[in-house]
Parts: structure tokens; sequence; C-alpha cells
């Protein structure tokens, strides 16, 4: 990849699934970029200033000119540095889909299992994970009419990646926080593809490190209950 | 291209709608709408749009494709050769800058409006008016920046970001109407004023933005029903 990539520097939090989005997609284009490491609770002056509207992670700046919001940032990786790998497939009905998917995870698969994680009491728990199980069942449909083994088909995609959450923490708020979501039986598809996926060799390496997050997590409930 | 394969799941008072009619207009796509009354919801929406079960939904050869902005990128990347204007920047980075404000209207330009004609007293409403006062204010910068002295923030003619926020502005007129308070302001947004006068006026829109006194009128009910909606904790 002899690409010259220009000044590349991407804002995020080791923890932070949204982050890592961004980082495993740069990876998959062999961008090179300088990391900055964000403290939440103490946000650096260039992140308050890259990104005034939300003041959050991700951020990527590229020669100077900043872009927020992962998914976002994503389609600018793809459409940036397009002379390999794509990210999001050719044909505009299938980049419809992908993009419909990676909005689906983002506005009603993740808030709904973060929600049923940190839910406490009986009933709402139950109602929640009943609404976490429906958004996920979406998913696990998808990938059984499709039968490949990423979204993506052959290679990772946008919808992957965005999925990425599904893969590694949803399995970690499951230890945590003393929840049963994605069981084999319920969700095999998913499971399988999850197996794939962060078995995969750029994603493999670029995930936050099991024992962190999941204390991190542990501690979380414990204060909750 | 035949009528037929190219079919629209729209609704007339729908700000989401008009934005798959603008883009279809600006590519000159004939196509066959379907009006959607959603009480109850036709087969066919459910048939298209199983997970959300909204409009739009447009559906071309046989395959439906749902979520508005979404539907605009397909009908720009679909039609791309046939010597109408783009609707999306060329540049990567003014694409993303469009997608960026267009997901940062949608989170709170509507919704914002949604919640104002909602909830019961001036007390409740004032939180919502402070978001829609600070979308003003921050829309009217990257207007500044994305139309770079031009008419439309897609430059010399309607684009992604004109229609992603221009949709609303029926809309905006109803809650500014309801309670006599206005956000869209001269004093406030000198440029956006008078682009939603040039916006409203385009050959790509005119016509498409709901009557006003039409839209008025089902602001009634619509308030019943979010406000049932609300009281049950449910989203509006």
């Amino acid at each position: 990849m002899a690409e010259d990539c220009g000044e590349v520097q991407f804002f995020g939090v080791g923890g932070s699934p949204y982050a890592r989005r961004v980082q495993i997609a740069l990876k998959l284009k062999g961008v090179k970029y300088t990391y900055f490491e964000e403290d939440l609770r103490n946000k650096s002056e260039l992140l308050l200033k890259y990104n005034p509207i939300y003041k959050k992670v991700p951020v990527l700046v590229h020669n100077g000119k900043p872009l927020a919001e992962s998914l976002v940032i994503l389609e600018y990786i793809d459409e940036n540095w397009n002379k390999n790998y794509a990210i999001l497939p050719q044909h505009p009905y299938d980049k419809a889909m992908a993009r419909f998917w990676a909005k689906f995870i983002d506005e009603k698969c993740i808030p709904t299992v973060v929600k049923a994680a940190w839910t406490i009491q009986n009933e709402e728990r139950e109602k929640a994970i009943q609404e976490a199980t429906e958004a996920l069942q979406f998913i696990e449909n998808e990938l059984k009419r499709y039968n490949h083994k990423f979204f993506g088909g052959d290679t990772i995609g946008l919808v992957d990646i965005a999925a990425s959450f599904i893969a590694y923490w949803l399995p970690l708020l499951e230890e945590a926080a003393d929840l049963t979501l994605l069981t084999v039986d319920k969700f095999p598809n998913l499971h399988k593809w999850s197996q794939e996926f962060t078995n995969h060799p750029v994603v493999k390496d670029n995930l936050p490190p099991r024992n962190g997050l999941l204390g991190f997590y542990k501690a979380r409930y414990a204060a909750l209950k | 291209m035949g009528e037929s394969e190219v079919k629209v799941i729209g609704k007339w008072s729908s700000p989401y709608a008009m934005r798959v009619k603008i883009a279809l207009r600006i590519k000159s796509i004939e196509h066959e709408h379907f009006e959607e009354t959603l009480n109850p919801k036709s087969d066919l929406l459910l048939k298209s749009n199983p997970v959300y079960a909204r409009v739009p939904v447009l559906i071309h050869h046989g395959k439906p494709i749902s979520e508005s902005l979404f539907i605009v990128e397909y009908i720009d990347e679909t039609w791309s050769n046939n010597n109408s204007p783009s609707i999306l920047p060329s540049d990567p980075y003014d694409r993303a800058i469009a997608r960026f404000w267009a997901t940062y209207i949608d989170e709170k330009w509507f919704p914002s409006m949604k919640s104002i004609i909602t909830v019961e007293t001036e007390e409740e409403r004032e939180p919502y008016y402070k978001v829609m006062e600070e979308v003003v204010e921050r829309v009217e910068e990257a207007f500044g920046k994305c139309s770079k002295g031009k008419p439309f923030f897609g430059g010399d003619s309607v684009g992604f970001l004109d229609i992603a926020f221009g949709s609303f502005l029926g809309w905006l007129h109803v809650t500014e109407s309801l309670y006599g308070r206005k956000v869209l302001v001269e004093a406030k947004a000198p440029s956006l004023v008078k682009w939603a006068e040039r916006f409203a006026d385009d050959p790509a829109v005119k016509g498409l933005i709901p009557d006003h006194d039409k839209l008025l009128e089902i602001s009634k009910p619509l308030q019943i029903k979010w406000r049932a909606l609300a009281a049950v904790g449910k989203k509006y």
C-alpha cells in the first residue's frame, strides 16, 4: 500500500466499540495514522475543537479536516482510500441495504442490549431482554438469508464492522451483568459469524483487551445492584 | 423506463417522504405513488418495510429500500448518468460533512418539533425550543461553509443537505404557528431565512411542501395520539 495517506489523526477511547470500528476500517485499508487516546472525564482541547457538536469519540482528522460519527467516518474512509479493500458494496441497492442494517444496529440493537444489561428490576429487565431479542433476531435473519461468512459476503464489510459490538462487547456484557441474550439455539448464525469475525486477522489485533473491559462492566453492574 | 418500475410508498404530510419526491424530481424519474394511510398500515408497507413499517419506501424493480436519506443516496447513485444534477457532492470530505449534518438534523430537528407539539406546558416546551435554536445556529454556520457563497447547501442546485433540512419547512411553520414562537428568524439566521425561500421556490420542491392549513389541521389529532403514547412511556 504505497498510497500517500496524508496526515491522519484518530481520536478514540480503547473500550469504545464506535472508536474500534474506525480503527478496524483504517487497518483494513492500510491507512497510517496517529492515535490519540482520550480521557472522557478530561477531554482534550483538540477533541473539543474537532467535535464541538457532540464532544465524543471517534473523531478522524484528515489533513486538518475533522469528521465525527463512526458510520460517517467509515464511509469517508471507504470513499477516500478507494483503491483497495471495499468496505461498502458496489451496487447501489446493496449499499442501501448495508447502510440500513448498520443504522439499525446503532438505533435498535446496541441501545436495547445496553438497556437490558443495566436494567435491574426483574419485570423491566424481562421487557428489555425481549426488545433486544427482537432486534437481534432481525440481524440473525439477515445472516441466515444470505448464508455467507460475513454480512459483507466473503470479506468484512460495513455491517460486520458496525456489528462488532454484537460479536465482542455483547458477550462481555452478558458475562458481567448476568444476562442471557445471544444463545446459540436462538442465534446460531450470529454465533458462527461472531467466531469468524473476532478471529479475523485484522479484527483480532484491534479489539480491546477482554479483562479490562470485563472488569469495567462487572464494577458497573455491582454498583447498580 | 416505465412508471411502474419505480414506486414510492409515501404520505402527503411526511417530511421524510418529501425527501424522496424531491430527489426523484431532480433526476426526472417518473414513478408510481402509493399514498399510505398508516391507519391501518397497508400490506404493501408491511411487506416492503417489515423492520419499521414506516414511510417512505422506494421500490425499484420490485426491490424495496427504506430510510429516506439512504433512498436519496440510492437515487443519486442509480441515476447518475442521465444529465441531471448530482445530489451529493463529489468530494469525499464534502459528502461526509453533508451526511454528518443530515444525521444531526434527523436527531434533533423534527424530534424537537414533535416534543413541542406533544408536551403540555410552556415550561416543558422551553428546553425543546432551546434545542431548535441551537440547531438553527449551527446549521446557519454549516450553510456558510457548505454553500461557499452559492444559493444552496449543495452549491448551484438543491443537494442532499438542502433536501435533508428543507423537507421539514412545512412542519416548522406549523410548530411556529401553534404557539406563536418562531425559531428560523432573520436576526439569528439571515442566510437560512433566504435559503428557505429559494428552496421552497425551486422547481424540484415547488408544490411538495404540504399546505400549511392542512398540516395544521392534522397536527391536532397527531398531538392527541403523541400525548397518549407519551403518557404510557412510549416513543412518539
